[in-house]
């Protein structure tokens, strides 16, 4: 709101932090953004010098995991990245302002920084009933969306339901449950996951902080630096799949020893994310360490791609319990049951056909022998 | 035996070397590509008691399912290319039914192979028109195999081949789709074998022009009177 936004090291200064302490922030900044080492002096430049910019962050229809997530961020001095350095002007869950004065932060930030805020939205936007299903201060969630994201330097997109739609958007999507990305008309940064992991969310928020510009995106929108490996290729796990040992219940003595959870429907090789990399709760574990399959929560349609603990899944208009092996064997089957059938048709109907073969065909013995030596040699081309 | 007056028959180089080399390396990796998709689809625990260390079979089986598609695809490019230069039964030309003479054909062989009814019109040499509308149908389901295979293995791969595929995977919705799709469709080769290996035996065994052995030799026998002469 304040027309001269002091830079992220005034701020720091302002608010008691050491220059020691600045240069650590800048550190680890720098790793969480993955940004090469020999690059630090620009970021402690940019830092010094860089107004810090105000971020504006909508909640939609979500449960509010991805703010959980980011304010439980390991690193304490990441975390304070939003809530001492970042100008956090406007979000719902945690500013203190409500109704009226609230709306109206959200109007001043964008009013006086047109083209400098960061917009980050949280959940999907219901496109059905004219967006009945989800209003803020009387206004659709539609509405608020575009006019935030008009103006705004960046976009970003918060977890699976504002990259994908997540749970809302799973069949059959009663809500019309759409993704920020349909709805922009800009390029948006989608940090799928439900929740992100907070470090990454921090990273990409660092990104886009010292660069002033995206981060480079994949097909999907993903940030490279995050979402460029999959789970399954950086997992720890990855040499048992290699050697082909297999979990193949969650109580044999393979699960004990650690082996592969592929069979037991891991998503790890069909996901992208950094959680095999990164970890969760302070590099503490994640999902597959902790002995449970990837449930693949960073992928598009990953609600309807079937049962978590079924490696292939369901095919879709088939009913649960078919997967593709089911359907196919069955069509084999079928098809099987036709050619044997046809079989013995073709012994019946064709048999005056095959009798004619029969009669066709000389003895080597007979006498009619030469006879048969003598047609391709007289006959054909002549006649 | 000795009153029936045997037919003079005709030799026809039908399919030429770089047909039948297209048509075995294609059967060849098909087959190794369904085996082990199965196998990456559903792994069997083989040597439960070995350490990881001391074995790599399951890379083995995924290596041997990359390689194949490898093999599979360019042998396909070449058969593309030979449909331009090949002689008439290998050529495009022969593929697509486009005037009213070639519908026939297909409805020729609808009647005399499904329905079992007699032969009225000429039997076809190469290809009948209905075998090779089937196989345009196969090459597509081919293609969309080697496309979603490549996206799926482009995320383990430094190659660009692959990674002209990426576009399948945000327009399926992730890999998972792809994965299943990639699946399922397999299984249509499956089906194809069946009928395709069941139809020239009884080709074969009902014709008697040596549809099995054309595909080793190129040679097929046809009487004098079915040959455009």
């Amino acid at each position: 709101m304040e027309k001269n936004v002091p830079s992220i090291w005034k701020a720091m200064e302002a608010k008691g932090y050491s220059r020691r302490e600045f240069m650590y922030f800048c550190g680890v900044a720098v790793a969480a953004a993955g940004i090469q080492s020999s690059a630090f002096g620009q970021v402690v430049e940019a830092f010094e010098k860089k107004a810090r910019p105000p971020v504006v962050w909508l909640h939609f229809q979500e449960c509010t995991c991805c703010s959980e997530s980011f304010i439980r961020s390991s690193h304490p001095i990441v975390a304070d990245i939003i809530f001492d350095t970042l100008s956090l002007d406007y979000t719902e869950t945690l500013q203190a302002a409500s109704g009226a004065q609230a709306e109206k932060c959200l109007q001043d930030t964008m009013k006086n920084n047109k083209g400098k805020y960061i917009l980050l939205v949280e959940g999907s936007v219901p496109m059905l009933n004219g967006g009945s299903c989800c209003t803020i201060g009387g206004r659709s969630a539609l509405e608020i969306l575009k006019e935030a994201a008009a103006d705004a330097a960046a976009v970003i997109a918060w977890g699976s339901c504002a990259s994908h739609g997540c749970i809302q958007a799973a069949k059959p999507n009663p809500t019309g449950a759409t993704p920020i990305h349909e709805l922009v008309n800009r390029p948006v940064i989608n940090v799928p996951g439900c929740p992100p992991i907070a470090e990454v969310m921090t990273g990409v928020v660092t990104h886009v902080l010292l660069y002033g510009k995206i981060p480079e995106l994949d097909s999907q929108g993903r940030p490279k630096e995050f979402y460029s490996r999959r789970v399954h290729d950086t997992c720890y796990r990855r040499p048992y799949y290699d050697a082909g040992l297999f979990v193949e219940s969650w109580d044999d003595d393979a699960a004990r020893k650690g082996y592969c959870l592929y069979k037991m429907g891991c998503r790890g090789p069909v996901t992208y994310n950094a959680c095999s990399v990164t970890k969760w709760n302070g590099n503490l574990s994640y999902p597959i360490q902790s002995g449970h399959g990837c449930i693949g929560c960073s992928e598009a349609e990953f609600w309807d791609n079937g049962p978590f603990y079924q490696h292939l899944s369901s095919f879709p208009g088939f009913g649960i319990e078919s997967t593709a092996d089911t359907i196919g064997a069955t069509a084999a089957g079928v098809t099987v049951g036709a050619v044997a059938l046809h079989a013995i048709s073709s012994n019946i109907r064709k048999r005056k056909i095959i009798q004619g073969n029969m009669e066709e065909s000389v003895s080597p013995n007979k006498p009619d022998h030469e006879i048969v030596e003598e047609v391709p040699e007289n006959g054909g081309d002549q006649s | 035996m000795a009153t029936a007056q045997p037919l003079p028959y005709r030799r026809v180089y039908v399919w030429e070397f770089p047909v039948r080399l297209f048509h075995w390396v294609n059967a060849t990796g098909i087959f190794l590509l369904i085996i082990t998709g199965f196998l990456i689809g559903n792994p069997q625990v083989l040597f439960r008691s070995n350490e990881a260390y001391q074995q790599y079979w399951f890379g083995w089986v995924r290596f041997t399912h990359f390689a194949s598609a490898y093999i599979v695809f360019f042998n396909f490019l070449f058969r593309v290319y030979w449909g331009f230069v090949g002689n008439q039964f290998a050529r495009w030309s022969s593929f697509f039914p486009v005037n009213k003479e070639q519908f026939l054909d297909m409805w020729e062989t609808v009647r005399i192979d499904i329905l079992q009814l007699k032969l009225k019109g000429k039997i076809s040499i190469g290809h009948n028109y209905l075998a090779s509308l089937t196989y345009i149908g196969l090459f597509i389901l081919f293609l969309f195999e080697v496309f979603s295979g490549f996206a799926l293995y482009s995320s383990m791969s430094g190659s660009f081949i692959p990674k002209l595929f990426t576009w399948m995977v945000p327009l399926m919705g992730g890999d998972a789709n792809v994965r299943i799709w990639h699946h399922m469709v397999m299984w249509a080769f499956v089906l194809f074998t069946i009928i395709h290996v069941y139809l020239t035996f009884y080709h074969d065994y009902v014709e008697g022009r040596g549809d099995m052995s054309s595909m080793l030799g190129g040679w097929k026998f046809e009487k004098d009177k079915d040959l455009n002469r």
